[in-house]
């Protein structure tokens, strides 16, 4: 016992000695009381100037020697996307959107070399209206309660330097040094997590039974496969914090016995695979990536696989076969992928989100993490709030945060004279919910009882000017575009819903298609094979559930209430308040409108393809939509 | 008699198969990147790839056949896709679209007779708060306007080919 104790604890000495020689100090970016500056270099910020942002920046403070003084570090996103690029100056933490690069000599000079802020370039809070100088009071931020995103926005993604300064890979070492697989899976078990790609399956049971079965070898898969349309969060934490996602890897394999893993990219993330790339690099440089990781005898390595094109390959059979080579098409749920996965063998498959949370969960304890959420949701989960609200970006809360929290609160509301119509959560395979659940709280249970789901987080605000059932079109046009054809229920029913739809919105449907399209539903979702077509059909449920009254006034009386079903629409000009100004006569793509300057205009109906554009174009809200039997009457006779 | 380039293409396939393995699962890591360089699969390309992973053409056709960036007619030096989801919509992508069409003069899933630019449709591409958004190659821009869409064709006209490629 004692002898055992004593090589415990060399091992411990060992594993933390080469932890610590991991850690180059001094390449790591100074610590937030420091004077340094931030200068978000996610997706966004870059496609909206960061660049030019930055180099202003390095000439102004080498301009004013002030280069060796003045830290400025690129960090990952900030979350609050719409406003970039940002830039944040510490150590008091002031907040500069929408960043340009005539602007940089002033704010060096009055936040850098000063002590004050430039008023004129100040976050105006959109709910308020009043300014906000510094990062930690913007209410985007001041309402979350990030756990995974902790560090995102201040640390360098390309740095491993900056994650190991702040404790990075320490949960890592504490479980190799500790040398107990099995805990580890009962700690994890413990903190309640479960996967954050959709399904919510408690991680720990996940790993447990994955490293109970036998193989000849146990493979890791991470999931970034991340197609819903709305949704990215997973790209932000590749993007942002590519350590912690191999951190949480490296544990997982540690704890189920498994030296091969893989990261499965979508195409459409070109700079979440290099900043992956860089950071597995990195990790193998530093010994914690490879063979012997730390000096403990674990090995394990990881490599990229990018999809192409595939949606479905986000399922975890198709995923598996994709990296095998093959068509990614799932296969029948007797097979368990944590039994039979890649090739043939245990695997074990998780979100990206679920792996992130692994370090935390280590670190702080299953009890911490456990005391965020609900009864049977634990932790935080990240959105990806956009649409019509007035912030838009990544947002993490606790579960059990309700929508109105995430969408009024963080989010701020809808944007000026607009009211809240829907939300829709959890992309093609999730479902829209009216004004009346906005107090719901946002947990896995919660919101599979209301017809939704969790999904993988992407959240769609919509107002009074969407059409629900052109939504629902949308959705349903996207997963019977994506279904893999495999199975019946799923190639051609999610196909005949949509024709349904599309009747509906023509405005040729009947009370019987309404029924059909229910029915239609109901078998798609029990004869599909995999849970795309299993939950192709929700979208349009829920939009049956809620906005029936909506769907019945298309059929019925041919009306588009929102005014955005073409065939049941026309537009026509209010000849009171039209001036003959003329500007939509040159305006018009077909010269449908005629009439004299001065003299009020008229649309030939005959021409009009309902572009909108007179509409968009007119300064006098001269050009009335109309819609019901009588606009659509007319047109046809026309 | 095997013509010239048959033999170039058998050695730069021979050369994916040594860097990424003989096995199955460097199947499609050897289609996207023939895929990127050449900007087409064509018969004889799948058929040297069967052959030298002793898998049937069959089975290279299918697999190829199956995902969205690897089947399709050959593109053009420059891939522009605009994103077709719906947060794009409402940014107003289709102001965009059309202006991309307009100027190109061609629709979506086509290439300019010059073989300089195909236009296509992007699945989400994760900017849906900044849209419209589109990608240029391998490049991401955002909260496009008709004129960006004009500006970003005559940059890929005026532009021999992809930086990466
Ligand atoms: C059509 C379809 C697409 C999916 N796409 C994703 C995805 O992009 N990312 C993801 O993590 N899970 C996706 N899933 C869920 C996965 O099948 C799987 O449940 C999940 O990755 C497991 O990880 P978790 O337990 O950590 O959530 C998808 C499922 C289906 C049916």
């Amino acid at each position: 016992m004692a002898a055992s104790k004593k090589t415990g604890s060399a091992r411990q000495a060992r594993i933390a000695k080469a932890l610590k020689a991991a850690f180059r100090r001094e390449l790591a970016t100074r610590g937030d009381d420091a004077v340094k500056i931030r200068v978000c270099a996610g997706t966004t910020c870059n496609a909206s100037g960061r660049a030019a942002v930055s180099c202003a920046l390095a000439a102004e403070l080498e301009r004013r020697g002030l280069t060796d003084k003045v830290q400025v570090v690129l960090t990952g996103c900030h979350g609050l996307c719409q406003e970039g690029p940002i830039v944040v100056i510490h150590p008091r933490g002031v907040f500069y959107p929408r960043l340009k690069a005539k602007d940089i000599a002033e704010i060096v000079e009055t936040s850098v070399v000063g002590d004050e802020v430039v008023e004129r370039l100040l976050y105006t809070d959109p709910a308020s209206d009043e300014k906000i100088a510094l990062e930690k009071d913007v209410p985007f931020y001041k309402g979350q309660t990030r756990l995974v995103r902790a560090i995102n926005g201040s640390i360098d993604p390309t740095s491993i330097d900056d994650y190991l300064a702040r404790g990075g890979y320490g949960a890592l070492a504490t479980v190799l040094a500790a040398d107990e697989p099995e805990a580890v899976i009962d700690e994890v078990e413990r903190s309640g997590l479960r996967g954050r790609g959709g399904a919510g399956f408690p991680t720990g049971k996940k790993w447990r039974f994955c490293r109970q079965n036998p193989g000849e070898k146990h493979y890791v898969i991470c999931n970034g496969d991340e197609g819903d349309p709305g949704a990215f969060m997973d790209r932000a934490v590749l993007e942002d914090n590519p350590h912690s996602l191999l951190e949480g890897m490296l544990i997982a394999a540690f704890a189920i016995g498994g030296d091969e893993g893989y990261i499965y990219v979508r195409h459409e993330y070109p700079l979440a695979v290099a900043r992956l790339r860089n950071a597995m690099d990195q990790a193998r440089e530093r010994g914690l990536l490879g063979a012997d990781i730390l000096g403990s005898g674990f090995s394990f390595d990881i490599r990229i696989n990018q999809g192409a094109g595939a949606f479905v390959c986000g399922e975890s059979t198709a995923l598996t076969a994709s990296i095998e080579g093959r068509r990614g098409m799932p296969r029948g749920k007797h097979i368990r992928t944590v039994a039979h996965g890649l090739w043939g063998q245990p695997t074990n498959l998780n979100n990206v989100e679920t792996y992130a949370n692994v370090p935390w969960i280590v670190t702080h304890g299953a009890d911490a993490f456990r005391a965020i959420g609900t009864e049977t949701s634990k932790g935080t989960k990240i959105f990806s709030l956009t649409g019509k609200v007035r912030n838009t970006g990544l947002v993490e809360v606790p579960m059990g945060a309700t929508l109105r929290d995430v969408i009024f609160g963080i989010g701020g509301g809808l944007r000026e004279g607009r009211t809240f119509k829907a939300v829709q959560l959890g992309g093609p395979s999730g479902g829209c919910l009216p004004a009346d659940l906005l107090d719901e709280p946002i947990d896995f249970e919660s919101l599979t009882a209301a017809g939704a789901m969790m999904g993988s987080g992407g959240m769609v605000v919509v107002d009074d000017t969407t059409c629900m059932v052109d939504f629902a079109k949308f959705f349903l046009k996207f997963t019977a575009e994506e279904s893999c054809g495999k199975c019946v229920p799923c190639r051609i029913g999610t196909t005949r819903m949509l024709e349904i739809l599309e009747r509906i919105a023509a405005g040729e449907g009947t009370v019987k298609d309404v029924e059909r399209l229910e029915q239609l539903a109901d078998d798609v979702i029990e004869g599909s094979l995999c849970q795309l077509g299993g939950s192709a059909p929700n979208p349009v449920l829920t939009t049956l559930r809620y906005f029936r009254d909506e769907v019945m006034e298309h059929v019925v009386h041919m009306r588009c209430p929102a005014k955005v079903c073409r065939p049941l629409i026309r537009y026509t000009i209010d000849t009171e308040a039209c001036t003959g100004c003329h500007v939509c006569f040159g305006a018009c793509p077909v010269q449908a409108i005629s009439g004299e300057r001065k003299e009020p205009h008229v649309i030939d109906q005959k021409l009009c393809i309902k572009c909108d554009t007179c509409r968009q174009v007119c300064k006098y809200d001269a050009v009335p939509v109309e819609t019901g039997i009588l606009a659509v009457a007319e047109g046809r006779q026309q | 008699m095997v013509a010239p380039q048959t033999e170039e293409l058998r050695v730069e396939i021979a050369g994916l198969v040594d860097k990424l393995g003989p096995g199955r699962s460097s199947l499609i890591p050897i289609l996207q990147d023939i895929k990127h360089r050449h900007r087409e699969l064509d018969s004889e390309t799948m058929q040297v790839v069967a052959e030298m992973l002793d898998i049937h053409p069959v089975e290279v056709y299918s697999v190829a056949s199956f995902y969205a960036f690897l089947h399709g007619a050959p593109q053009g030096a420059h891939v522009i896709r605009l994103c077709g989801t719906l947060s794009c919509d409402f940014a107003g992508k289709d102001a965009v679209a059309d202006a991309l069409c307009d100027e190109l003069g061609i629709g979506f899933g086509e290439t300019t007779a010059d073989g300089q630019v195909t236009l296509e449709w992007a699945s989400c591409i994760g900017m849906c708060d900044q849209g419209p958004a589109l990608l240029v190659d391998d490049e991401v821009r955002t909260r496009v306007t008709p004129d960006d869409a004009r500006a970003i064709v005559a940059a890929c006209r005026a532009d021999e080919g992809r930086a990466d490629a």
